[in-house]
């Protein structure tokens, strides 16, 4: 490891760091506070560095041109940042469920960034791998922090399907191994170029396998059905930071391997036709089956496959515009998602149930929870003036650029029925008798973070051109 | 009259909002008359500067008036352009008006009187920044503002069945705005720009869609909101369960974004497309106007009824714009804007009756006007105007339409026409069963329009026989707007 190699993985060494540190310290400090509060220190040292990076001129590659630290890199190391700096600032009122676990409880959402992080750097299919099994078995643990039968079985779910799911990448990327004999994305692509027609079914079967590792990460049909069990069982952080972070981890990595390495053969395997198919499934069943839900996570849950079925439509497009329509959706959800989340966090956490029954009346009981929650539902409907109106016209318009209307009325259509269930919320909260007259509060962390996500929320809403500038910059850094 | 250079829309539109955040910061401990002279002040002011621009509005010459231009999303080609011309100055003073009005015949909400006023308020600056967009995206931002606070109001303070009507209402919305959304997205795909005045100059060429198929994908979700049969059905609903100010504001300006888009994006954009299906606008068109008026009939409940006759009315907007010439859009222009203030004032009406008998239901009135003259006689004032009698402004608006539409359908204004014998029918029936005869005794003791609730009555009749006697008032300011929209078909 060189001088250059230390610095530019700087931010993923930082968070290590502090994982340790605060496992260690975990021992002695009796005010677990501390240690969130360590763990926002370490995200900050982390994202300092990682603007050190990208305002320095510092992009490039490190160990062995394996990891990219180019703006695509740097853009979604500042939204796992975030996302786990928020979601840290909700679990506060939150953690203390995990008892004496704390510790390992924010040193797990570190290392996860971390991997995290490495996954949208990779540029070598080993490294991806490895990035994404870190990202992942810190997941697996986190489902279970609760301990009891629900996020027990969470846990376990997500770790047998995952398992399950890393295989069958595993396989594919052994199959475009054995294609190619090269790893590196960039070898990859060259090879594929020179590859005779006769291997094209095995590179259609790998890419298949492919799609399949990398829709289990982003939570589409019909790579979903871990997604209600899970998101109902875990600690509702957790959950929260699964719906954004590792969704959008997911996407950064199929941005990077289908744009890089399977960019060129596309009359062997038309992934851009196998993308609509899976957007068409997810928006589709997402919507549907989030309807009936009477438990809030679960709705998110299935409201999350839904939006990862918005998503996919930008994979569609197979475009520049494409490309940064997903970057700026994904930076929209990930302020709206948290913002709902962080809502639900406190008002699930001080009422003890996560039946959308249980929210009647919370306009009474808590005006700003209720408020702040209803505009970020608003945002997830794709209704004005939200982050997520902008999202789905700047994602919906490229697709259009590209001669997909077809893919796009399913798509809007979808959110004239995911209206349905967001509103079943708001009705709940303004229109039921509430269930005590108890007020609904949070602790000021959780609202300092409830703020910078409905702010966010409302910001990109009004105006969007700065986001829009920075996606189309990240979207162009993709390709050297 | 030379005013000072000010970005006036921006104003008028954004007061209401500066009036929200004003009614929710005020403290909970506030007394309900602080919030509600708050919100009456912040649209007291629009409707004075809509005012002061109708005034100012140079009605010599054609064009955009009041133009305000900035880029907002450069990299998206979308401008924050506002502007108003004929056609939408009176409808940017009509929701003024009936903003302000709504909110005085709302005095009496005792329940969650913060929130209430807050959305109305919100809800005005929605329908203002649609008339008064000429950015095809800032035009739909504004289109889909007006729904949650629709949501709310008709859901919390509305009666009957009213969170499955508001749902209803907001589904039946943004379906129809979904397939806009894809229509204006094709647009932007075949112009490049979502400039409503760029995009009018030239015809749009097919690329990514015919330029067929993206009329109707935005016809679509204007046809639902105008409404027309048979995607009506959200709108009886609707108009029964909002609370009086709902349905003042959801009748005389809500109904009009469909109109008024109608006219501003099917007509203006796609003259050709149009001109090739005028039959179908006009068929629509008299079957709004039958349908809606035969349903009428059969209606016991107050409301339903005025609800159905506006659909009904609505179809001689339809007809006149199938017209395709100037002297059809002006009276399809001018019968939004009427229909705006006779049934905004039926509506008031309707509510002031059930406030006092608590029932809407004819068979249960009867004789009222014994008990309540002012009510009555307000009544029969704009039951009239609402068939069309001349010397108010129902029967110009509806007198233009058939001027218009006859030389060219024949066959579909005498059918229409019928419809004026409808209207008459039911609504002198109506006041018959409800106002004259004897006393029902059930309401000997009720009383009459107080001084708060006769000022929206009296300044609705004021305007209605303005434009009755005097038309040109409206129609010269329309006129303007006329040779720009047709200007395409060789008009």
């Amino acid at each position: 490891m060189t001088f250059e190699d230390a610095y530019r993985l700087s931010p993923e060494l930082i968070l290590g760091f502090f994982a340790i540190l605060i496992v260690l310290l975990d021992l002695g400090v009796r005010r677990k506070g501390w240690l969130a509060a360590l763990t926002l220190v370490g995200l900050g040292a982390s994202a300092a560095w990682t603007a050190v990076l990208t305002a320095g001129g510092w992009q490039g590659t490190a160990l062995g041109d394996t990891l990219a630290v180019d703006n695509f890199s740097l853009f979604f190391k500042f939204l796992f940042l975030g996302a786990a700096a928020l979601v840290v600032l909700a679990s506060t009122g939150y953690s203390i469920r995990f008892a004496r676990f704390q510790g390992e409880y924010y040193a797990l959402v570190l290392t996860s960034a971390a991997g995290m992080m490495l996954m949208a750097s990779g540029r070598e299919l080993i490294t991806l791998y490895i990035s994404l099994e870190l990202t992942s078995l810190s997941l697996y643990a986190l489902a279970g922090f609760l301990k009891d039968p629900r996020s027990n079985e969470a846990s376990l779910k997500y770790l047998l399907l995952g398992a399950i799911s890393s295989a069958v990448l595993l396989y594919g990327m052994a199959l475009l191994l054995g294609l190619t004999g090269e790893t590196h994305l960039d070898a990859i692509a060259n090879a594929l170029g020179r590859m005779p027609g006769a291997n094209y079914p095995v590179l259609f079967l790998g890419i298949i396998f492919i799609v399949t590792g990398f829709g289990f990460k982003i939570a589409a049909v019909p790579f979903q059905m871990w997604v209600p069990d899970v998101y109902e069982g875990s600690p509702t952080p957790v959950t929260a930071y699964l719906s954004v972070a590792s969704k959008a981890a997911g996407f950064a990595i199929t941005l990077r391997v289908f744009t890089l390495a399977l960019g060129g053969p596309r009359e062997a395997a038309d992934w851009s036709l196998i993308f609509a198919i899976l957007a068409v499934a997810s928006m589709t069943l997402g919507n549907i089956l989030a309807i009936p839900q009477a438990n809030i996570k679960r709705m998110l849950g299935y409201s999350s496959i839904a939006q990862a079925g918005y998503l996919m439509v930008g994979l569609a497009t197979l475009s520049d515009l494409g490309r940064s329509g997903i970057i700026f959706f994904l930076a929209s959800y990930a302020f709206t998602n948290l913002g709902a989340f962080i809502a639900v966090i406190a008002i699930s956490h001080r009422i003890d149930s996560d039946l959308i029954s249980d929210y009647a009346g919370m306009a009474h009981r808590s005006p700003l929870l209720a408020g702040a929650l209803t505009f970020c539902l608003i945002s997830l409907v794709g209704i004005p003036p939200t982050a997520g109106f902008i999202a789905k016209v700047y994602l919906f318009n490229a697709a259009v650029q590209q001669g997909l209307a077809w893919l796009v009325i399913i798509a809007v259509v979808n959110s004239v029925i995911s209206a349905y269930y967001y509103l079943g919320v708001v009705k709940a909260m303004f229109m039921g008798t509430p269930l005590s007259l108890e007020r609904v509060t949070a602790v000021r962390p959780a609202l300092a973070a409830l703020a910078v996500a409905t702010v966010g929320v409302l910001v990109v809403g009004i105006l969007p051109e700065p986001l829009i500038s920075i996606a189309q910059a990240v979207g162009r850094s993709l390709i050297p | 009259m030379t005013l000072p250079e000010l970005p006036y829309l921006t104003i008028i539109i954004f007061l209401p909002v500066v009036g929200a955040l004003a009614v929710v910061l005020q403290q909970t401990t506030a007394p309900g008359r602080a919030i509600k002279l708050t919100a009456a002040l912040f649209s007291f002011l629009p409707l004075v500067l809509s005012f002061i621009l109708f005034l100012a509005f140079d009605s010599r010459t054609t064009g955009l008036q009041f133009v305000e231009k900035y880029p907002w999303i450069p990299r998206l080609g979308v401008n924050y352009f506002l502007a108003v011309d004929g056609l939408s100055l009176p409808l940017v003073l009509l929701t003024a008006l009936l903003g302000f009005l709504a909110i005085l015949a709302s005095w009496k909400i005792s329940l969650r009187i913060k929130e209430y006023f807050a959305w109305l308020l919100l809800l005005e600056t929605g329908v203002l920044g649609v008339f008064a967009s000429l950015d095809f995206l800032l035009f739909f931002l504004f289109w889909e503002v007006e729904l949650v606070p629709m949501y709310m109001l008709i859901s919390i303070w509305g009666s009957g069945r009213k969170v499955y009507s508001a749902t209803k209402f907001v589904i039946y919305t943004l379906t129809g705005s979904a397939f806009m959304l894809v229509g204006l997205l094709a647009l932007y795909f075949s112009t490049g720009t979502f400039d409503l005045v760029e995009m009018s100059q030239h015809p749009i060429p097919a690329t990514v869609l015919p330029a067929t198929a993206i009329f109707f994908l935005i016809f679509f979700a204007f046809a639902v909101k105008l409404p027309v049969f048979p995607l009506h059905t959200w709108l009886p609903d609707a108009h029964t369960d909002a609370p009086t100010a709902v349905s003042v504001i959801l009748a005389g300006v809500l109904l009009k974004m469909g109109g008024y888009a109608m006219i501003r994006i099917n007509l203006g954009l796609f003259p050709e497309v149009i001109s090739t299906y005028a039959p179908l606008l006009a068929t629509l068109g008299v079957v709004n106007v039958l349908y809606g008026a035969a349903v009428t009939l059969l209606q016991q409940d107050l409301k339903r009824m005025i609800a159905y006759s506006s659909i009904s009315h609505m179809g001689y907007v339809l007809l006149g714009i199938s017209a395709l010439n100037p002297v059809g859009l002006t009276g399809a222009a001018l019968q939004m804007f009427t229909h705006g203030t006779i049934t905004g004032l039926l509506f008031l009406l309707v509510g002031l009756v059930y406030d006092k008998a608590h029932t809407r239901q004819i068979p249960e009135l009867g004789g009222l006007s014994h008990r309540m003259p002012v009510i009555g006689i307000v009544f029969v004032v704009a039951g009239l105007a609402s068939l069309g009698l001349p010397t108010m402004s129902g029967f110009v608006a509806e007198m233009l339409v058939f001027l218009g539409t006859f030389p060219v359908w024949n066959v579909a204004t005498v059918l229409a026409a019928f419809g004026i014998v409808l209207t008459a029918g039911y609504m002198l029936w109506m006041l018959q069963r409800s106002f004259f005869g004897p006393l029902n005794p059930r309401h000997a003791s009720l009383a009459d329009a107080d001084a708060l609730e006769r000022i929206p009555l009296f300044s609705l009749v004021g305007v209605i026989v303005i434009i009755g006697v005097y038309p040109a008032v409206m129609t010269n300011v329309i006129a303007t707007a006329i040779p720009q929209l047709l200007n395409r078909l060789g008009g």
